[in-house]
């Protein structure tokens, strides 16, 4: 764990006499501290173009008085600069007539082990294992044009102290391992990307030569593609693979029910707690407590142990997900959701692992139910606007489907549909769910978190599919 | 304060000799501070204040052709050491390119001139707090809106760049920028927009009230949105999109894209890949422009190129790196493009909406459906249905779809360029794109 203070000259006596200090009257705040060290190694066109390493140390002082935020950060830490910020908060608050909220829950359970996964790989053997997937790739035949694999690694130590001094803190390890490989035929060509990744060692994903299935599942993606035709345009049946395409539920839903958006009403889910609001026999949950997932945490950037949220039981919404400062004003508790990219953000509530549960159906069944439609199996990112409802993913790797079986590849496309409607139209739920490779990042004003999804086979009605196809 | 030139050198030749004491033979850094304060209103009230101090190097040591780099934002000499001494260890362990080099002694920029990026004005958050409620006043002076946030915030930054071969430059750069976010709500729907400006001088920033109610107009009229049935139809995207197409095209010419081999443009130069009377310009030296530049980030002078002149691609954007592997010498666009516009089209706003007697008129695009390896283009999208040059009404929940190839063979430039953002392009009309609706 990091010591903060030795090198600085703020004793931890001293920082907690500011923070109490700055605190008094106010509802919640804490002094956020942060060590972060990361590395980047990326093999790309048969070299390694880049090998990096950050190291990035800083503080984030929040204050909040009713519903307002005052926060400020600084690469410094030192007393000055502490002082500082702690002006800084007490000039935008100006008359706090509140109550500190000294309520924290508390728990002994760990999700993941204090590791520095950077330390535990020599440098030497990431750029040999690069360079073997360079060669095994391009051993693949000629029409392998470019290779691209990198190692990121990062060990990120935070604490919080609140104020009275209670102080929580942990250390979280987090790997990726990518590939992304380009392949040509007759003047065409098409990439496929695939990857793995979570809070364990590199080695944990990558042992028994693990990097070459890594490689395959790029390469045949990259190959489906190079035999696909333009993509249909319109509204069609949808089966979705199980696994990474849960970010259709990441983005359909799981941003419409955090808590900020629905405190302000500005999500299409604002006033729809209790009702009906997919399908009967849809579940989704979203979960920051399975060992060593990417979307995990012990505690939340707010010192919040982080737990399994029911969002939506058997097509009812039950739950937003909440932070501290939106779980206050909504009258409710943390669900340990607040999370922040880094010190330099305020903390904002965030999805972790979001996942649909298993039904009973099996992919077949929705295939063979299918006469027109697409069944989509990868995806790259997507997006949604809150407000109207309206999402997006886009796939990376699709079929159309013709009276009940699985037909030729289609190009990439978009697919959009409405967040608050969608899940109704789910008309079979599979019994494969599946979680992803730990390879999602998800974005919310400016700030990227590391999350997991996953889901299983389902089989959607109607959605819109942009391909150029009449 | 933002840290002065004399600090960040310090720092900068504190790592430059310390990397060469330990054994590289060329190295380069960059020393970076960047001070922020923004004020949040939300429904006419203060919601959040945010002030940031950001101090950061990233230094980058080579030994002959092997190249390695880290960044800190501890800047203490103490932990420099330790970091320095790992970059010259991991540099030591990474393998030769034959590439890698700091860049031709002769493309240093060597007059830095004064482009008028900062002004020196400081906005006290009080002057915020002032700018935002009549900002807000305007934007919810409408019944239908619901919900308005917004946002001040002045950024003021220095930086140096340093390397071994003697080059040595930075300075001081402001920002000054607004913006709104309105939800607007009638019986049927609930939408949102925003309206934004952002000027390295504060005494150019648009004016609070106009800024409202752009922002609260902009949302009422996507009130009731339909979805419209599926069919091939001429696209005119509103200028905050154009410049999308832009962006594109900047990251299909860039000289890793070119030398890796994973563009749609690739080879392409001196062909004709817009219609003929499309040019396009990358001007790093515009006063006060928001991409203005006096050198790249490897410290390459960078003169104003005409990308495109009468449709035919003249330049891809070349680094040091990318330039050595293809043969080409750099044209200072290491970190990309600086003020990169269309230049206008001889039509007017009016007269592009009455070209067609139906199109679509797109304001906004969702997902990252641009694919610069094959050209295809697939997004969600939200605009208006045109008829006759008149907005019929609002469209959602479609996307657009097309390949870049084609695009930009069948785009209509409108004279309407405005110098908004780092990039900029006037209302542009694309004909032949496929709309999926219902």
């Amino acid at each position: 764990m990091s010591n903060f203070f030795e090198k600085s000259d703020v004793s931890r006596k001293e920082a907690e006499s500011i923070i109490s200090d700055t605190l008094q009257k106010c509802d919640d705040g804490e002094l956020y501290l942060e060590n972060s060290k990361s590395e980047s190694i990326l093999l790309d066109d048969n070299k390694i173009k880049n090998s990096s390493y950050n190291s990035d140390l800083g503080f984030g002082f929040r204050a909040i008085s009713d519903e307002v935020v005052a926060y400020s950060h600084s690469n410094e830490i030192s007393k000055n600069s502490l002082k500082q910020s702690s002006e800084n908060l007490k000039s935008t608050l100006k008359s706090v007539k509140g109550t500190y909220n000294h309520e924290i829950p508390k728990s002994n359970k760990k999700y993941y082990d204090n590791i520095n996964p950077i330390e535990q790989k020599s440098l030497n053997e990431k750029i040999k294992i690069l360079n073997d997937v360079n060669d095994y790739l391009r051993s693949k035949g000629d029409k392998v044009k470019q290779v691209t694999a990198n190692f990121l690694g990062e060990q990120k130590s935070v604490e919080i102290i609140r104020s009275g001094g209670e102080t929580l803190s942990d250390v979280r390890p987090l790997v990726r391992f990518n590939v992304s490989v380009m392949v040509e035929k007759d003047g065409r060509k098409e990439t496929g990307v695939y990857g793995v990744g979570g809070r364990q060692s590199y080695d944990s994903y990558l042992k028994d030569e693990n990097w070459k299935s890594v490689c395959d599942e790029a390469l045949r993606i990259a190959s489906v593609n190079l035999e696909s035709k333009p993509a249909p345009a319109g509204e069609m049946k949808v089966v979705l693979g199980p696994g990474w395409p849960a970010i259709l539920i990441h983005e359909a839903v799981g941003h419409g029910l955090e808590g900020d958006f629905n405190r302000k009403k500005t999500s299409a889910f604002h006033n729809l707690m209790g009702q009906k609001v997919a399908s009967e026999g849809v579940t989704i949950i979203d979960d920051g407590t399975i060992d060593n997932r990417r979307g995990s945490l012990t505690i939340d950037d707010e010192g919040t142990p982080t737990e399994k949220t029911v969002l939506i039981e058997n097509g009812i919404l039950k739950n937003f997900m909440q932070d501290r400062l939106n779980a206050r004003l909504m009258k409710t508790r943390s669900t340990g959701s607040g999370r922040r990219e880094n010190y330099r953000h305020i903390v904002l509530p965030r999805m972790r692992n979001t996942m649909m549960l298993s039904g009973k159906q099996t992919q077949e069944e929705m295939i063979k139910a299918v006469d027109k439609g697409i069944f989509a199996v990868s995806f790259g990112g997507g997006q949604v606007d809150i407000t109207s409802g309206k999402f997006v993913f886009n796939c990376t790797e699709a079929y159309e489907i013709v009276n009940g079986k699985i037909g030729s590849p289609i190009k990439g496309a978009t697919l959009i549909g409405d967040g608050p409607s969608i899940l109704k139209e789910v008309s079979m739920v599979g019994n494969d769910m599946m979680m992803d490779p730990g390879i999602g990042t998800c974005g919310k004003a400016g700030q990227g978190v590391p999350v997991g999804v996953a889901q299983p086979s389902i089989l959607i009605d109607k959605m819109t599919v942009g391909g150029t196809k009449l | 304060m933002v840290k002065d030139q004399e600090f960040l050198e310090k720092k900068a030749s504190y790592c430059l000799s310390l990397a060469k004491k330990l054994g590289a033979t060329d190295s380069s850094v960059i020393v970076k501070n960047s001070i922020s304060e923004t004020v949040n209103f939300r429904n006419k009230k203060l919601d959040e204040s945010n002030r940031s101090d950001d101090l950061g190097l990233s230094i980058t040591t080579y030994i002959g052709k092997k190249k390695s780099s880290i960044s800190s934002s501890n800047l203490l000499n103490d932990n420099l050491n330790i970091l320095i001494e790992k970059c010259i260890e991991t540099t030591k362990n990474t393998p030769e390119d034959e590439f890698n080099s700091l860049p031709d002694r002769d493309l240093f920029a060597k007059e830095v001139k004064d482009l008028n990026l900062y002004d020196e004005t400081h906005i006290e958050n009080n002057q915020k707090i002032d700018y935002l409620k009549k900002l807000e006043a305007a934007a919810s002076n409408d019944k239908k809106i619901v919900n308005t946030e917004s946002s001040f915030t002045q950024n003021k930054s220095n930086f140096v760049l340093a390397n071994s071969e003697g080059f040595c430059d930075g300075y001081k750069t402001s920002s000054f920028t607004a913006s709104s976010v309105t939800v607007a709500k009638d019986e049927k729907s609930m939408e949102r927009d925003y309206e934004y400006s952002s000027k390295c001088f504060l005494k150019d920033l648009d004016d609070a009230d106009e800024l409202g109610n752009l922002a609260a107009n902009q949302t009422i009229r996507k009130l009731s949105p339909k979805k419209i049935g599926s069919e091939k139809i001429a696209i005119i995207f509103d200028k905050r999109i154009a410049k999308g197409v832009l962006s594109t095209f900047a990251n299909a010419i860039s000289s890793s894209a070119i030398s890796r081999g994973t563009s749609f443009l690739k080879d392409k130069v001196n062909q004709k890949i817009f219609s003929d009377k499309i040019n396009v310009f990358d001007k790093p030296d515009m006063l006060k422009g928001l991409g203005s530049r006096n050198f790249d980030s490897e410290g390459v002078k960078t003169d104003t190129l005409k990308l495109v002149d009468q449709g035919i691609l003249k330049h891809y954007l070349i680094d040091t790196y990318n330039g050595k592997k293809l043969n080409l010498k750099s044209n200072g666009r290491c970190g990309g493009t600086s003020n990169l516009y269309f230049e206008n089209g001889n039509i007017n706003f009016k007269d592009l909406l009455n070209s067609h007697s139906k199109s679509l008129y797109i304001t906004e695009t969702i997902g990252h459906g641009s694919n610069i390896v094959t050209g295809d283009y697939s997004v969600g999208a939200t605009g208006f249905l045109i008829e006759n040059g008149e907005f019929k009404y609002p469209i959602n929940e479609i996307t657009i779809a097309g390949n870049f190839k084609d695009m930009f063979q069948n785009i209509t430039l409108a004279n309407d360029l405005e110098f908004k953002y780092a990039t900029n392009s006037p209302t542009m009309l694309i004909e032949g794109m496929v709309v999926a609706g219902k």
